[in-house]
């Protein structure tokens, strides 16, 4: 079977439905054989939209996400996708074209060292030199992507791999010496744990993008139930403890709610899961939880004891290890401390100046939670637009807030929204954007207007790079330097010129009408311009290195 | 920062050194030693790394290293019993009042003359760095032409 003809049956093999992409010279004969194959191709605009959309997908479903780009500048515009991807933990498996083998290294037209290029933003990439290789190499690609920590894994297939003939054979299971991740955690380590939580006084639970990733909600819920202990989540973390429940204090860091801030601070005993002590979520790192001692739940050993020491390591699927304290661990006597944090929620709440006249953008996020109630998949781009978003929108499911924490990818959003509604056809996708990220990927929006996909594109729009000026505002004496970007498109007609239905909201009058407006519409993207307060800020905003104490709470006078 | 010797076992293909060093260029270090040869099965190679470093930064580094699909096994020999060898090959200024003592120096540290001419003498020594590293130090004192080192290996040894 000739190597083209192997690629699309074993993705066919691989269950692989969707499959995101642009074509390129290199490529012609994978795509000759995608022609006819069962598999539904999304053709992008741009091979940065398609992977993000692989991107979006997978992190909507759990399922691997497919994307292919030719060599050269294909593959060179997939590496922001690659390293988005890699840093959220996020399973692709992305395959680019190569030059024929015999012409590597010489600089032929459109060659790339796309495996050099792509090493430190892959969890393993290959260059198939060999058509005999080929099918153990996507079955590889397949198992390496969603096992373990999952990451995005690269083939890149020269053109004569592509069009060589050889036996095909995919049955061959995978066996690789050096990759064995370990799922059960320790038993010992299993036990000292729920000890030391049944003991604790003041325990937090710090959940991340793994307990999301290992489809653990429903363990953790259970685990914090029985045990009453209160749960905080990351940016990634979000959705997998409903924020609703009066045990969550919803994201910490540094635009985190004050008190899941606070109570981690104060916790005698932090239960992370899933997490990895990123520098947004810890601060000044040497002032970080200065009381509490640390287990760390994990799949990846290398996460443990990188940027904080722990007390119990416990290395493993959290979701086996959930299950396994929630059979041993004893409830801790806790209530002077519930009490504590629910004074403290009363104290200081998310706040926002929801009295003012103006269109506030928290306005519009809480509207649209409101009126979706809280059953849609949010999409975000980056800056203020992300947090607001993670902070007024209450998130009560897994695999519904769909954003680039560990990179900060703006232009994510949007294809990320295409895929994540390809994938989960029966969901409202919506889009929470700013008015600069929106411009990044644009170009998408023919893809959801040509695959009817009623993907709704919320623009926080506020003629800023808001999240940047909000620091030149409070760190750089309000020297605004290239961060106003008021010269913009009509983003209604841009909607209007794609195809896509363009609404303009500028008063907080028109905000419900539009929302329902766009949920009403189920064929074609709807974009909603809210044209919100300009110099908006967001809260409480702990600024880079600081602690809980440097917590800016709200606008100063 | 203190020196450490890795020994790093990996499958034998293209691509594997270069993610190896990777994981520590990308944190700024510069690999004091490397060395990279196949074992006695022909699918397997071990590099040996010494390098210096931050305590943290290593042990990271290792995690690092031991999630590379490609790496079978990281062994820390910074601690453990295990010879080590290195060899330098030294070529230096000869003049003939001097032969004699240079004679008596190489035989003392068992190096090996494997050149020698009118004005020069090539030689070879072997063994523990700290052995390799006198010998240098002792030898510059004539006047080194040209020095070439090999990177370290680092062999463990039985403990009983
Ligand atoms: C690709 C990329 N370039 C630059 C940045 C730096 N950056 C972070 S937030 C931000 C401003 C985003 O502006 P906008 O999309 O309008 O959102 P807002 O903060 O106003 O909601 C910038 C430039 C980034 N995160 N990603």
């Amino acid at each position: 079977m000739k190597g083209a003809r192997q690629v699309i049956e074993s993705l066919i093999k691989e269950n692989v439905d969707y499959m995101f992409g642009y074509p390129g010279g290199v490529l012609i004969p994978i795509f000759h054989e995608l022609f006819d194959s069962p598999i539904k191709f999304i053709l992008s605009r741009h091979e940065q939209g398609a992977i993000h959309a692989a991107d979006g997908y997978a992190r909507a479903t759990g399922k691997p996400g497919i994307c292919i780009a030719t060599s050269g500048p294909g593959a060179t515009n997939i590496i922001t996708g690659l390293a988005t991807a890699h840093m959220d933990s996020v399973p692709l498996v992305v395959i680019t074209g190569q030059v024929s083998t015999e012409m590597i290294g010489n600089d032929a037209f459109q060659e790339a060292d796309v495996t050099g290029i792509t090493r430190p933003v892959t969890k393993h990439n290959y260059l198939v030199q060999d058509i005999h290789d080929l099918a153990r190499i996507i079955k590889e690609a397949f198992y390496i992507a969603t096992t373990g920590r999952p990451g995005p894994v690269l083939i890149d297939i020269p053109v004569n791999i592509s069009n060589t003939d050889c036996e095909y054979n995919y049955e061959k299971p995978v066996d690789l010496r050096g990759y064995k991740p370990v799922y059960e955690g320790h038993p010992v380590q299993i036990k000292k744990a729920a000890k030391m939580i049944s003991e604790a006084k003041k325990p937090v639970i710090y959940s991340g993008g793994g307990v999301i990733l290992g489809n653990a909600s429903k363990e953790l819920t259970e685990f914090a139930k029985k045990t009453g202990i209160p749960v905080t989540t990351t940016l990634l973390g979000l959705g997998a403890f409903p924020e609703t429940d009066e045990l969550s204090l919803e994201m910490l860091g540094m635009h985190g709610t004050y008190y899941a801030n606070h109570a981690v601070n104060e916790s005698d005993l932090l239960i992370a899961i899933g997490a990895r002590f990123d520098d947004r979520v810890t601060g000044k790192i040497a002032q970080f939880i200065p009381n509490a001692r640390v287990i760390h739940i994990d799949i990846d050993p290398a996460s443990v004891s990188k940027n904080v020491i722990v007390d119990i390591p416990i290395v493993g699927d959290c979701k086996l290890i959930l299950q396994e304290l929630i059979n041993i661990t004893e409830k801790p006597d806790i209530t002077p401390w519930i009490d504590e944090i629910r004074q403290m929620k009363l104290t200081h709440p998310l706040y926002y100046d929801s009295e003012s006249p103006n269109l506030k953008p928290q306005y519009v996020v809480e509207r649209i939670y409101e009126i979706t109630k809280g059953d849609a998949i949010i999409a975000t781009e980056v800056g203020q637009n992300q947090m607001w978003a993670a902070q007024f929108y209450k998130f009560s499911k897994p695999r519904t807030f769909i954003s680039s924490g560990g990179l900060g990818t703006m232009g994510f959003g949007l294809p990320a929204a295409i895929g994540a509604q390809l994938g989960v056809p029966g969901k409202r996708v919506i889009n929470i954007a700013g008015d600069g990220s929106i411009q990044m990927n644009i170009q998408e929006l023919i893809v959801a207007v040509q695959h009817r996909l009623p993907v709704i594109i919320a623009i926080l729009n506020n003629g800023f790079l808001g999240m940047v000026r909000q620091w030149q505002q409070l760190f750089y004496d309000k020297r605004y330097s290239q961060t106003c970007i008021k010269c913009a498109p009509d983003f209604v007609k841009l909607a209007e010129a794609y195809g896509a239905v363009g609404i303009r909201v500028e008063d907080k009058a028109g905000v419900d009408d539009a929302i329902k407006q766009a949920l009403a519409i189920t064929d074609r993207p709807i974009v909603i311009d809210f044209v919100v307060e300009k110099e908006e800020n967001v809260y409480p905003f702990v600024p880079a290195g600081g602690t809980v104490k440097d917590t800016i709470l709200r606008e100063l006078a | 920062m203190e020196q450490y010797v890795l020994s790093v076992k990996v499958e034998n293909r293209t691509g594997v050194l270069a993610r190896v060093v990777g994981l520590f260029s990308a944190r700024g270090y510069n690999i004091d030693s490397l060395s990279v040869s196949k074992t006695e099965d022909i699918d397997v190679s071990i590099i040996t790394i010494v390098v210096h470093g931050d305590d943290r930064v290593i042990e990271q580094v290792k995690k690092q290293l031991n999630k590379l699909i490609d790496v079978i096994k990281v062994y820390d020999h910074t601690e453990i019993p295990s010879a080590q060898r290195e060899i330098a090959i030294v070529k230096i200024q000869l003049t003939p009042a001097k032969r004699v003592e240079v004679f008596q120096i190489a035989q003392t540290f068992g190096a090996e003359i494997i050149d020698i001419s009118q004005k020069a003498l090539s030689l070879e020594v072997v063994g523990h760095p700290s052995k390799v590293e006198n010998f240098i130090e002792i030898i510059r004192n004539y006047g080194i032409k040209e020095l070439i080192r090999s990177g370290r290996i680092s062999f463990a040894r039985d403990r009983a």
